[in-house]
């Protein structure tokens, strides 16, 4: 097995004062050494809590992984104690993320939050650091290294930010990229050149990428296998040119019809009927239902297994099973 | 930056020069004078008198007057005192700065140490302890623990001395001085530093909790850095940074001394001597110590506003 990233029945969950949320609930995901995952769904679904769970970063008291295992270059991360975890981010597992205009400390030069991950897992000496950081920052397409070296976050734009943040990621070359909607902030002409800068250090290294995302354009461009996230759970997996060729569960056609097409003239975009549900209020049943032109009566009261629909695709919905029949 | 401040020099004296005039007419005006308050004195006398000390002259002349020693640096005598004003500040204004400096100096050590643990904890039983022991001691009175302490540390168990600034007699020189001065002062300093730490600490902890939500936060624990390095590298300099216009407040509280503190420990501040000379209207004295606190209170301000430029690169001063 090649998998560098091996999640199963991953569950991450809340406490709050109304109930437990289960923000991701039993999914299972494999990373493939050198290939690029997508994880597709609109806000809530789960896809950066998935993320935030592999890092160990999962804020508690609140938040916790409840179940399921994480399996990364052989080691269990839900087995691993604070202090090897912590060797892990931004060593192996490094991860960039949204809003690129404040996910750099405001008071701290570039150059210096540059340095930190060289200097804490790298142990570079604070000039060899210096070195590296200008060959990053150079390296992600910025000129005048050494001006922005010396400067503040908000003397960048948010591109060069972005930029910024994928050179700190990739600083100690690690084997997989997180990228939580890394181009969701930026103008579109950024959003190539950021995905680009991505595609490019993901073919010169081995890297690994998984990519969250809810825009189907950017799953379209990187991808090489896409899951679909929906309340937590995964309706949908497959390679990449089938799914979108050949969508099987009704949520993801959806997705993909409510996306326009150049040359093709509609009056009114499609959009998905309803809204996502409330997730403390969640009986066992298809998450969809409600909002599923396909519904049945056994959409209602049962969940739907990941079943093998295609030759590389799996969808969760009762329209793939065996008929069951309810009185 | 420098035409910056320049241009701010010049607002300052603009302001100084307003509440001077402010200050004085609010002391010449309140009723009574540093004369009428003695009743030995005939008719006659105290006209006399009221003659050689200026004050039957019209309010616009005296303050006229004033401002023109004040400029060239002489602020007049205490009318009780027979004593330069100035002189009398210096003798004063360093034992209420020995108590201030201390106490502050550890009211901010003790809050930012327990308000980054407690915003780090939020909701643990330490944050739940320390917010329970803050809102005590910010609802006792002064006068309340400094009196307790004095019943229990001094008077029963005799380890501290209940007042004063030496021991009645002393004349001690040299590290005995040192050490009886750091005894008698002990117990005041206490009381200052209780009652200033709660409300620094919950500010501090509440800037803390803000800062650690913070996007730049979850990058830094992403990129892999200790907990220790998360905290006080990243949050705690961004948490500090509102702290700074508290700075400009405390210039002013360093040298304006504590009326109650001074008065319970029958420490010789410029509190207590505040406290006489306005009951006996001992007008430039009065006059001479509000405008020092102005001065400090502008300067103060100031400060704060230059520091903030250094300390956050995101802040232009013009």
């Amino acid at each position: 097995m090649n998998d560098l990233l091996n999640i199963e029945h991953l569950s991450t969950h809340f406490k709050t004062e109304e109930g437990t949320i289960k923000a991701v609930d039993d999914i299972s995901l494999h990373v493939r050494k050198g290939e690029t995952v997508c994880i597709v769904g609109e806000s809530g679904c789960g896809k950066s809590i998935t993320a935030m769970s592999i890092m160990g970063l999962i804020e508690g008291p609140a938040g916790k992984v409840a179940g399921g295992s994480i399996h990364f270059d052989g080691r269990d991360l839900t087995k691993l104690n604070r202090h090897e975890l912590r060797h892990l981010r931004g060593n192996e597992i490094a991860m960039i993320f949204q809003e690129p205009m404040s996910s750099l400390n405001p008071v701290i030069t570039i150059g210096e939050q540059i340095v930190e991950p060289l200097r804490v897992h790298l142990n570079l000496s604070r000039r060899d650091a210096h070195t590296r950081a200008i060959e990053l920052i150079e390296q992600v397409g910025i000129s005048r290294p050494e001006q922005i070296f010396r400067s503040y976050p908000h003397e960048l734009s948010g591109g060069m930010l972005q930029r910024i943040m994928i050179a700190i990621a990739i600083s100690c070359n690690p084997k997989l990229l997180i990228a939580d909607e890394p181009t969701t902030a930026l103008d579109v002409t950024i959003q190539a050149q950021i995905l680009d800068l991505l595609r490019r250090f993901k073919e010169d290294s081995d890297m690994s990428i998984l990519l969250i995302t809810h825009d189907l354009g950017v799953v379209a461009e990187m991808a090489d296998y896409v899951i679909v996230m929906y309340s937590g759970k995964i309706v949908e997996e497959g390679e990449v040119t089938q799914l979108f060729a050949n969508p099987k569960h009704p949520y993801t056609q959806g997705l993909l019809r409510s996306k326009p097409v150049i040359n093709q003239r509609q009056d009114e975009l499609y959009s998905i009927p309803g809204q996502v549900p409330n997730p403390l209020e969640l009986q066992p049943s298809c998450y969809f239902h409600d909002r599923c032109e396909h519904c049945m009566a056994v959409c209602r009261m049962e969940e739907p297994n990941l079943k093998k629909v295609g030759e590389q695709q799996k969808a969760a919905c009762w329209l793939y099973e065996e008929a069951k029949v309810y009185a | 930056m420098s035409t910056y401040i320049s241009k701010r020099l010049i607002y300052m004296l603009v302001i100084l020069l307003a509440a001077s005039f402010l200050v004085f007419s609010l002391y010449a005006l309140t009723p009574g004078d540093f004369i009428s308050g003695n009743m030995k004195l005939s008719p006659e006398r105290k006209a006399e008198l009221r003659e050689i000390y200026g004050l039957n002259k019209p309010l616009l002349e005296r303050y006229l007057i004033w401002m023109k020693n004040a400029l060239h640096g002489n602020f007049g005598y205490s009318l009780s005192q027979q004593t330069p004003v100035l002189t009398l500040f210096n003798q004063y204004i360093w034992n209420s700065f020995l108590l201030a400096v201390v106490s502050t100096f550890l009211t901010w050590v003790i809050a930012v140490i327990i308000g980054v643990i407690a915003a780090y904890k939020q909701y643990s039983w330490f944050d739940t302890l320390v917010m329970i022991g803050i809102f005590a001691a910010m609802s006792l009175p002064s006068f309340f623990i400094g009196l307790f302490l004095i019943k229990t540390l001094a008077v029963d168990l005799h380890w501290l001395p209940p007042g004063g600034m030496l021991t009645t007699g002393s004349s001690s020189t040299g590290l005995a001085y040192v050490k009886e001065v750091i005894q008698h002062m002990t117990l005041p300093v206490i009381v200052m530093t209780l009652l200033g730490l709660g409300s620094l600490t919950r500010y501090f902890r509440s800037n803390m909790i803000d800062v650690i939500k913070q996007d730049y936060i979850r990058t830094a624990r992403a990129k892999g850095l200790s907990e220790r390095k998360v905290l006080f590298t990243h949050a705690l300099r961004n948490a500090l940074l509102p702290a700074i216009t508290l700075v400009g407040f405390e210039l002013p509280a360093l040298f304006g001394g504590s009326l109650i503190i001074e008065k319970i420990f029958n420490w010789p501040g410029i509190g207590q001597l505040y406290m006489q000379s306005f009951g006996l209207r001992d007008y430039p004295l009065l006059v001479g110590f509000t405008m020092l606190i102005a001065v400090l209170t502008v300067i103060g301000t100031l400060l704060s506003d230059i520091l903030y430029h250094v300390a956050d690169p995101r802040v232009k001063l013009q």
